[in-house]
């Protein structure tokens, strides 16, 4: 038997609202209904002006996030009655402005991410241009920075960071994970230059390790573990005791590598 | 274009207070930050106070007014928020040098995140400042007699 759940959607329209206000609907509930799809079963038949954010409906674009019952979470992965039994609100994500309704405006998270240079920095930009060669990295120094890729920018971890709450310049988790995801890669150059945002006053260091963007984390990236990764390499630089690595030599152009014995070779080309 | 309106949704103080209600982690930082901020105001009165010697005034002796109930209930809590921020400092300084905070992992579900990895060192140290402050209070209260 389906249940009936009240949402308490927040509502906004910047056309007419002052404020943001709450707006309770009642929806059924079957067993494995996302939030996502209560928002559309509201929007197809109870109000067609509710506003969101969505895309892909399974966890891999970051456009869902949302306040559901006080945590910053995706909707499009969080079963309804995982978290409700008769109420559940739904909120925008805090720390962002409200474009509408549940709409947040993300580009504040977006340009900070932009900042620390979320992409590999190298001498040799003509290679990265137009690359001649494969980089050669051990599944062991992927190892080192593999977690900190599956980020999706969601922004629930920007939500629920309390430093972020209270100093609208601060980096935030998800732009300084970044920078340790490309920090860790042994094919780039440019934590040097990231160490200029990174270690400012408004970067790694104002997180004091509450530890709420990796509890709220949908896709276990853990950015408070990124940021003291990150700490850890500041303090060394600044002390000059950090070693300095050259990033990985290119190995060879694409195919003149020589394939290992026991891998099957590529299926010819049909285009 | 038209500049769309918005409505800023920045939680401020109550991204602090309101939001903690997970984690101990959260609300180890947020007494760490109220326990820092309260060592801060006691060193800013206790400047005032001792430089009033240069006016002659001495609040601190026998019988002053240093010697009240309150003030010294007061100074057990100072010693208490010492205790607990210097402590916490502790595990902090380790978990930011990145010492205690464990390897990259495959993200695999369920998440395994950091904050397991150095839950034992914030409960030794919870339970270390436990011990001082019960010492503390002893000692206070013995003094008080
Ligand atoms: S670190 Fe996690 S919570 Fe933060 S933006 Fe990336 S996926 Fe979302
Ligand atoms: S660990 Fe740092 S970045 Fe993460 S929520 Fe806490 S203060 Fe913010
Ligand atoms: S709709 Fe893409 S992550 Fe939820």
């Amino acid at each position: 038997m389906p249940a009936e759940i009240n949402f308490h959607v927040t509502r906004y329209n910047p056309e007419c609202d002052q404020a943001p206000y709450v707006k309770t609907y009642r929806v059924p509930v079957r067993e494995g209904m996302t939030v996502l799809d209560g928002l559309h079963y509201i929007k197809d038949n109870l109000d067609s002006s509710l506003a969101w954010r969505y895309s892909c409906r399974m966890g891999v674009c970051g456009s869902c996030g949302m306040l559901l019952n006080g945590r910053a979470t995706l909707a499009c992965n969080t079963q309804i009655l995982h978290i409700a039994t008769t109420d559940l609100t739904v909120g925008p994500l805090p720390n962002f402005d409200i474009i509408r309704d549940l709409v947040p405006d993300l580009l504040t998270m977006f340009e900070k991410h932009v900042a620390v240079k979320p992409y590999i920095v190298r001498a040799d930009e003509a290679e990265l241009d137009d690359p001649a060669g494969e980089f050669y990295q051990s599944p062991e120094e992927l190892g080192a920075y593999l977690q900190f890729t599956y980020c999706i920018k969601c922004g629930c971890c920007m939500a629920a960071c309390p430093t972020l709450a209270t100093d609208a310049r601060y980096s935030g988790p998800m732009p300084l994970a970044a920078a340790q995801r490309y920090n860790a890669d042994t094919r780039d150059d440019g934590r040097r230059a990231r160490n200029q945002l990174t270690g400012s006053s408004h970067g790694a260091f104002r997180c004091h390790y509450a530890g709420e963007c990796s509890r709220v984390c949908p896709k276990g990236v853990d950015p408070a573990k990124a940021i003291q990764y990150l700490k850890r390499q500041l303090v060394l630089d600044y002390l000059h005791l950090a070693r300095r690595k050259k990033p990985c030599a290119k190995m060879h152009g694409p195919g003149q590598g020589k394939p290992l014995a026991n891998i099957t070779p590529a299926p010819a080309k049909t285009v | 274009m038209a500049e769309i309106k918005r409505h800023d949704n920045r939680l401020g103080l109550w991204g602090w207070l309101g939001g903690g209600r997970w984690g101990i982690e959260r609300y180890a930082y947020i007494l760490h930050r109220l326990t820092g901020l309260g060592i801060l105001l006691y060193f800013l009165m206790h400047v005032v106070v001792t430089s009033l010697r240069a006016r002659g005034i001495y609040l601190w002796v026998e019988g002053g007014v240093f010697h009240q109930p309150m003030f010294k209930f007061g100074e057990f809590l100072v010693f208490a928020a010492f205790a607990y921020h210097a402590l916490n400092g502790v595990r902090l300084v380790l978990v930011e040098l990145g010492l205690a905070v464990g390897k990259p992992i495959e993200p695999v579900y369920p998440y395994k995140t950091s904050l397991g990895v150095q839950r034992p060192l914030l409960i030794a140290m919870m339970i270390l400042a436990a011990i001082l402050l019960a010492a503390g209070g002893y000692n206070f209260l013995s003094l008080a007699k």
